[in-house]
């Protein structure tokens, strides 16, 4: 059977690393969010940690309703942690570090922080579980933040900022 | 609802596990690395859009069937109901701000999380951004709120 060359062109060209890291990755992800649903009814995000995490440090009112959850989403967070170095022990061989710059990591990371809590959800929250329960409202915020991702990482990338 | 004080002995250990596997996928699917998200906002590699749709199909299925096989979550007696978030301009707003950070820098919470456990301690940058937004937003929004209504509710 000869295959026909121009989908796997295409293929090739719109998935240089191919599917299946992606897909089966993606699949995990959403594994990891399903089997805390089945347990506890819970749909987690990964994000509602920054929030909860400062109710130890700080007294603002905006933090305190996250006090009965913050323990759990920090076990949560270090599970996270966890299942990516099994992965980095098992597949990658050793630590893996970024050439990204440090400042737009930072200020990068000031953003995601301000917007997530603002926008009630990020990419784990609306993306996987909110767009998992049909939500409309988790599927305006993906739509408005990978938009807007899309839009700011051209614009970065035609100022020449790399990497 | 998720107190510590009526909660089931393995509730701790089942998010254990589920963050084990959900940080597990992080870092199979390369979404770990800011680069790789930063190749897909750039149209360079589409891959990443089966990591969230991926993983979205999972939980659609799950979120789907559960009300229909339990009544109940066996670790907390919560109903399996569909906890939907409001829509109102903070949702748009809130992602735009978010969307100009993930195109910046590459990199969303959980990533992030994952990210450290790969080995990529130059992530810790990413993750004081992070801290330091949610917490600028929370001061703010405390004032906000404190300014309408005198009696805080929280300790200060």
């Amino acid at each position: 059977m000869v295959a026909d060359p121009v989908p796997l062109q295409l293929a090739a060209e719109l998935f240089p690393n191919g599917i299946s890291r992606y897909a089966i990755g993606g699949l995990f992800v959403g594994l990891g969010a399903a089997v805390i649903y089945v347990g506890t009814g819970i749909s987690a995000g990964a994000s509602t940690f920054l929030e909860s995490t400062l109710s130890y440090v700080s007294g603002q009112s905006r933090f305190q309703q996250y006090v009965a959850s913050r323990d759990w989403r920090i076990v949560f967070t270090l599970g996270i942690i966890l299942g990516a170095a099994v992965y980095a022990v098992v597949y990658q061989g050793g630590a893996w570090t970024t050439d990204v710059s440090w400042w737009r990591l930072l200020l990068g990371g000031v953003f995601v922080g301000i917007g997530t809590r603002v926008g009630k959800g990020c990419t784990s929250g609306h993306g996987v579980c909110g767009v998992g329960s049909a939500s409309k409202t988790s599927i305006a915020g993906v739509l408005a933040f990978l938009l807007v991702a899309i839009l700011t990482a051209q614009i970065v990338a035609a100022l020449g900022v790399t990497p | 609802m998720t107190g510590s004080s009526d909660r089931h002995p393995l509730f701790i250990p089942l998010v254990l596990v589920g963050g084990l596997i959900f940080g597990f996928g992080l870092g199979y699917s390369h979404m770990a690395r800011p680069e790789v998200v930063l190749n897909f906002l750039q149209f360079e590699d589409f891959g990443l859009l089966f990591v969230m749709f991926g993983g979205a199909a999972v939980t659609g299925v799950v979120f789907f069937v559960m009300p229909h096989v339990l009544d109940r979550a066996p670790l907390t007696g919560d109903r399996f109901e569909r906890r939907l978030k409001s829509f109102d301009r903070n949702v748009l707003v809130g992602g735009a701000v978010f969307g100009v950070g993930w195109g910046l820098s590459g990199i969303c919470p959980g990533a992030a999380y994952a990210s450290l456990g790969i080995g990529n301690v130059t992530i810790l940058w990413a993750l004081a951004g992070m801290f330091l937004g949610a917490y600028l937003q929370g001061w703010w929004r405390s004032r906000a709120a404190d300014s309408v209504d005198p009696a805080p509710t929280g300790a200060d």
